[in-house]
């Protein structure tokens, strides 16, 4: 592709924003980055619901005796955990920014299937409904993990509402993922060979992977829970012959799988955002695009690691213990591999940057305190405590909802063609750091001493730690709460960004901000592998071969 | 109604060529994912089998043993019509192919009646649970486990073939009179025979665990 | 209040008083120690290359390192040696931990919606509180009535969960004498958060007094030898019995052959086994015709029920009564 071509000044289609204006065109899009940003608006608002059952909890933690009734906190931190982990936190970095730029990056006009891509969002949305159905009419009090026989025969809440909006939640992983598996096999362009895929590509990849193999064992434990409840079969209950700790082996199955699909693309957001901000290829890339497809595959063998206190036998604890170890290699070498990415770089602080390194040292010491807990021993003390809060938080939020900010402002130029006003966001950056350890740091704190989780009223001694932990979660509101002013406001204030504002060299930067509705004018054709920065002068190499000056 | 359509590729294919295997593409990989759902449901159905196995065996003895062997006799059959009725579709034989796919049809329905009476043969013996189950002495206290994951395999199995139903008739009734299944493109045609032929495969693991282990 | 700790607004660590207890948190401080080295190391290097090589600053950005597969290999050994050896040091505690052995006194625990339930040998009964004597192997069997419940006392770094329908246990040798805390960790329904009470360590002296002031009832084992007759298994195993029954004496810790060609190790958790399921653990060489008691026996008499059988093992007198 010429240089001329590149640059879109000649570009006289109209964005996707405005080719069509009705509101049909956009409930009935099957363009992926319309889809993309009607999943953004979906997830947005659940983060908020849950971070409004996080409040409550919080706020109810933060004096021993609690504010709330028993059956209220318990309502608040299942809806918590299911919104969070279903409702947001799993679509999240997939459906909004992988829908948008999966297709761009890899140089394709949509995604393979994009009705199917539609049919996901109207699934997605219609499961949560059904969560809402179940919380409207009285809530579930089984916590997310639904462990039986509670769930099936004693929970007085509306548990088969719930699975059943679980279950069809599902089937929308599997379409986003299924679809980003074919588009990535079948849509690259030409030149777009595996070795030269950008890491975001590689992390949405092994993500979608694991939700093809995970969710479907998800959706089978769903039916046989809501059989087993619905109908008072015996499937999980000892007096039947069934076998509650089944139900764990079935969970963790899929939820740790699920845990990684929380991860991976992050994973990918930040192999993005560090090199463009640090000026400079990342360092060992074919090392990174290994270790995000081995943390895909080893992932299936480690989820024993939830039960080293249920009553697994000895033998398959310490076997469950070396595969958690063996997947926390991989995650190692990422993390010297972003460290060295700045090494002789060009590295400047914008917003993005920060939401990148903060996730690093977030990811790092919740991914420490992941092995503390793989540690056979010290799990039997942990295992329940507020030590495992403090550790899938540190990850959770601290890792993954980083990087999704990272990455929403990275992309926000090209998706809505505004530049965000970057003060405001490098000032939310830092609070969100500050904010986290302040809410989550405690909390290991209070796990050692030996504070269970999910409990609503706790002995005196623990409130100094709970109090602060409260404290710094509503530093964390406002932090999360600034975004939506400033990013609106820049939707109409902020200041236009041109198709390439950050000098990056991914495809998705060739096309102008924001881009046409197929994405490109003509397929484009590639010549190089990402992040071909040059800290020395500053210039940099497109993947289509163009070259630019500093 | 135009005898032929000419077919153009969605925007984001290069070619037909493309997009018919990329829809391939998509359907062995939901096979996969099918593959674990059905997988996860064996894997517990064994897990019990192998700790009840005596209740297992007596309560399975009371499944309908001919219903499940002329059932796995049909499906195979139709999978063989299917395939005919591909082959005939890429010749470009078209009465052929529709007779086939009539043929892989009427089994499939031949299938689900005899599904019918043999679950109503179930209500009869009373081993619907949660409905009207019996437990019998000697199946104490698990008996009932086998018939739940009798019930939810059958079922989620027969809902699958119904679904395999309704796409054959989708080309019957709307693809092939609209003449968008030719020798140039018959994905579609394809795709869905992908999808019988895997319905068939899983009552070929079903049939086995159900009716034949620990029947002597 | 919990005089084993002394209570601070503050409180950076827990009390230890067990065994088990002083042998996690040197694990639990080499680790933190190891934890807070690598992130140190990350956090230098990070900050190091944010200052040299931020925009802007003069230093030379040639001769990168180009060839990345040394350090890659090098990183990725030093860290599985280093995840070998927390492995190994883990997993080594935790077999010592939870492979119980015979204690020098059992304790039942039953968990049930919302307290735990505790009996001693000698029938003395206690809730949610739970006194053992200090320097004594204490062998607790933990049962459940109803959901999952946990078994966690922090002073001990030590947990194991109730699991309905089956028998887990847990052994601990506590070294200080105190009250200390007692929870409920595993998320139970409606009050989870208040199945909580205190576990008294005292001084054997101290213990065999409260034993004694506490020891009205029958022992267990008597309790259970009444119900041994009257639910009928004396027909089947007494000594006069006709019917071609195995003798329960001296069977609690033997290995038992199953008709299935497997063996197991009759403890607790089998002997409930056998009773509630005797088809699935049918003894060789005997008929399978022990009737099914799933349903018809409490949890309670279960356990007075084994603790009868256990008492007809020679051998196992090493109980503080
Ligand atoms: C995004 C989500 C996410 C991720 C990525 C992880 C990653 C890991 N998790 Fe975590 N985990 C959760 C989410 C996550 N977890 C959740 C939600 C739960 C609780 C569920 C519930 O019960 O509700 C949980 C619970 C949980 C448990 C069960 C605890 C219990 O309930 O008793 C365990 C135990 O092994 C564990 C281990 C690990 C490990 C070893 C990793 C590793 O993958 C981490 C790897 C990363 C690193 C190791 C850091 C970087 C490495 C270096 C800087 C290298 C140098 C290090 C050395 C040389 C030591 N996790
Ligand atoms: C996956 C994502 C995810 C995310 C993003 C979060 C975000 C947060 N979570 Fe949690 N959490 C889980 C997943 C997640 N969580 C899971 C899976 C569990 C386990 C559930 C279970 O046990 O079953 C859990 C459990 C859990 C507990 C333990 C409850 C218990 O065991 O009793 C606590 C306690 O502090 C907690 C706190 C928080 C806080 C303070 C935030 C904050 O980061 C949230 C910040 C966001 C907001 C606060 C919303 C935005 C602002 C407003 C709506 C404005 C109004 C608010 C104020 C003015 C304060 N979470
Ligand atoms: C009808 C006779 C009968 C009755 C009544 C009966 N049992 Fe048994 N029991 C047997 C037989 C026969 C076996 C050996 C075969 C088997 O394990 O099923 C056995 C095995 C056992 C075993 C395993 C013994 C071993 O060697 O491992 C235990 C424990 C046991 N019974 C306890 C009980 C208890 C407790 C009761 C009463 C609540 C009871 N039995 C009532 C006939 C009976
Ligand atoms: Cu019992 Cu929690
Ligand atoms: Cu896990």
């Amino acid at each position: 592709m010429s240089l001329e071509a590149a640059v879109p000044a000649g570009f006289a289609e109209p964005s996707y924003l405005n080719s069509e204006h009705t509101l049909r065109s956009w409930l009935l899009a099957t363009d992926h980055k319309r889809i993309a940003l009607m999943f953004f608006a979906s997830i947005t608002l659940w983060f908020f619901i849950g971070g409004i059952a996080a409040t409550l909890i919080r706020l109810n933690l933060a004096t021993p005796q609690g504010l709330l009734q028993p059956d209220v906190y318990n309502r608040m931190f299942t809806v918590h955990g299911i919104v969070m982990v279903w409702l947001f936190l799993i679509p999240s970095i997939p459906t909004t920014l992988g829908n948008f730029f999966v297709p761009m990056m890899i140089g394709a006009h949509d995604l393979a299937f994009p009705r199917l891509n539609l049919a996901s969002l109207y699934v997605f949305n219609l499961s949560g409904a059904v969560i809402l159905y179940s919380l409207v009419m009285g809530g579930v009090d089984t916590g997310w993990t639904f462990y039986t026989p509670f769930s099936t025969l004693f929970s007085n809440g509306y548990v088969f509402a719930a699975t059943l909006g679980v279950f069809i939640n599902g089937f929308s992983s599997i379409m986003t993922g299924l679809n980003f598996v074919v588009t990535i096999h079948r849509l690259r362009a030409p030149g777009m060979t595996w070795t030269r895929l950008p890491l975001f590509i590689w992390g949405i990849y092994a993500v979608s992977v694991v939700m093809l193999l995970a969710t479907p064992v998800l959706a089978m434990d769903m039916t046989l829970l809501s059989f087993a409840r619905f109908a008072g079969l015996g499937i999980f209950d000892p007096t039947l012959g069934g076998d509650p700790i089944l139900w764990q082996h079935m969970f963790w199955f899929y939820s740790h799988p699920a845990v990684y699909i929380m991860i991976l693309p992050a994973m990918g957001v930040v192999s993005e955002l560090i090199p463009c901000y640090a000026r400079r290829p990342i360092f060992g890339y074919s090392g990174m695009a290994i270790a995000l497809m081995s943390i895909a595959v080893v992932s299936f063998f480690v989820w024993g690691h939830h039960m080293f206190t249920s009553g697994i036998s000895i033998f398959s604890a310490v076997v469950f213990s070396v595969t958690t170890f063996v997947v926390a290699v991989p995650s190692a070498i990422k993390v010297f591999n972003w460290t060295v990415s700045l090494h002789k770089g060009r590295i400047s602080f914008d917003a993005p940057m920060l939401y990148a390194l903060g996730f690093i040292v977030l990811f790092t010491i919740g991914g420490l305190t992941g092995l503390m807990v793989a540690t056979l021993a010290l799990d039997i003390h942990l295992q329940d405590t507020y030590f495992i809060i403090a550790h899938f938080h540190y990850i959770m939020i601290g890792g993954t909802v980083s990087a999704f900010f990272g990455g929403l402002h990275y992309w926000w130029p090209k998706m809505t063609g505004r530049l965000y006003p970057e003060m405001w966001a490098r000032f939310t950056a830092i609070l969100t750091f500050i904010g986290f350890n302040t809410t989550f740091f405690p909390q290991f704190i209070l796990g050692y001493l030996g504070m269970p989780r999910r409990i609503y009223t706790y002995p005196a001694q623990w409130q100094s730690w709970n109090v602060l932990s409260s404290a710094g979660a509503s530093i964390l509101a406002v932090a999360y709460t600034l975004p939506l002013f400033y990013l609106g406001w820049s939707l109409i204030w902020g200041r236009e960004a041109g198709p390439n504002p950050w000098g990056a060299t991914g495809l998705e930067w060739m096309t102008p901000s924001p881009p046409p509705k197929h994405n490109f004018d003509r397929t484009p054709v590639v010549t190089l592998g990402p992040y071909s920065y040059d800290p020395e002068d500053g210039s940099y190499i497109m993947q289509d071969g163009t070259h630019y000056a500093a | 109604m135009p005898p032929k359509l000419t077919i153009a590729p969605e925007v984001q294919f290069a070619s037909l060529e493309h997009q018919g295997e990329t829809a391939q593409y998509g359907m062995w990989i939901f096979l996969a994912t099918e593959t674990m759902f059905f997988g996860a449901l064996v894997f517990s159905y064994f897990v019990y089998r192998t700790t009840y196995w005596p209740q297992f065996a007596v309560a399975g003895r009371d499944a309908v043993f001919w219903c499940g062997s002329v059932n796995i006799a049909i499906l195979l059959t139709s999978s063989l019509t299917m395939v005919l009725a591909i082959n005939a579709g890429a010749q470009g034989r078209r009465r052929e192919m529709v007779w086939f796919l009539v043929a892989t049809l009427v089994l499939g329905v031949i299938f689900m009646c005899i599904k019918g009476y043999e679950y109503y043969q179930d209500w009869t013996d009373r081993v619907i649970p949660a409905v009207n189950f019996l437990m019998k002495p000697e199946e104490t206290p698990s008996g009932e486990l086998f018939w739940v994951f009798y019930w939810i395999a059958t079922s989620l199995h027969a809902i699958h073939l119904s679904v395999g139903i309704g796409l054959i008739l989708y080309l019957l009734l709307y693809k092939i009179p609209r003449g968008e299944i030719t020798p140039e493109y018959y994905q579609p045609l394809e795709v869905i025979g992908i999808y019988w032929s895997f319905v068939d495969t899983v009552w070929v693991f079903l049939y086995p665990s159900i009716y034949l282990v620990g029947r002597s | 209040m919990f005089h084993g700790s002394t209570y601070s607004w503050i409180p950076f660590w827990p009390p230890t008083a067990s065994n088990t207890g002083n042998v996690v948190n040197s694990l639990f401080v080499a680790e933190t120690a190891l934890a807070f080295a690598i992130l140190a190391t990350v956090i230098g290097l990070i900050s190091t290359y944010l200052v040299l090589y931020r925009r802007g600053t003069a230093f030379s950005r040639a001769d990168r390192v180009k060839k990345t597969w040394h350090f890659e290999i090098g990183w990725t050994t030093a860290t599985f040696l280093l995840f070998f050896v927390a492995f190994v040091w883990g997993a080594s505690i935790y077999i010592w931990m939870y492979q119980t052995p015979r204690g020098d006194l059992e304790v039942y625990a039953v968990g049930k919606q919302w307290m735990w339930k505790f009996q001693h040998p000698g029938g003395q009964r206690e809730i949610n509180t739970l006194h053992v004597p200090v320097g004594k192997k204490v062998r607790v069997v933990i049962a459940s009535q109803d959901v999952i419940h946990s078994l966690f006392i922090p002073a001990f770094r030590l947990k194991r969960d109730a699991v309905p329908g089956t028998y887990e246990t847990m052994w601990f040798k506590a070294d200080k004498t105190g009250t200390y805390m007692l929870e409920c960790s595993e998320y139970c329904g409606t009050e989870h958060a208040h199945m909580r009470g205190e576990i008294v360590v005292m001084s054997v002296p101290d213990y065999t007094n409260w034993l004694r002031q506490r020891g009205v009832h029958d022992s267990l084992a008597q309790e259970g030898e009444q119900l041994f007759r009257a639910h009928g298994c004396s027909g089947c195993h007494g000594a006069n019995s006709t019917v071609h029954a195995p003798s329960l004496v001296g069977i609690y810790g033997t290995y038992v052959h199953l008709q299935d060609g497997s063996v197991r190790y009759a403890d607790e958790a089998y002997l409930r086994d056998c009773i509630l399921r005797p088809r699935s653990f049918t003894v060789a060489g005997y008929p399978p015709i022990m009737p099914d008691f799933s349903g018809q026996l409490s949890e309670d008499d279960l356990i007075k029920l084994i603790e009868y059988i256990r008492s007809l093992s020679a051998g196992n007198k090493g109980s503080v009564r």
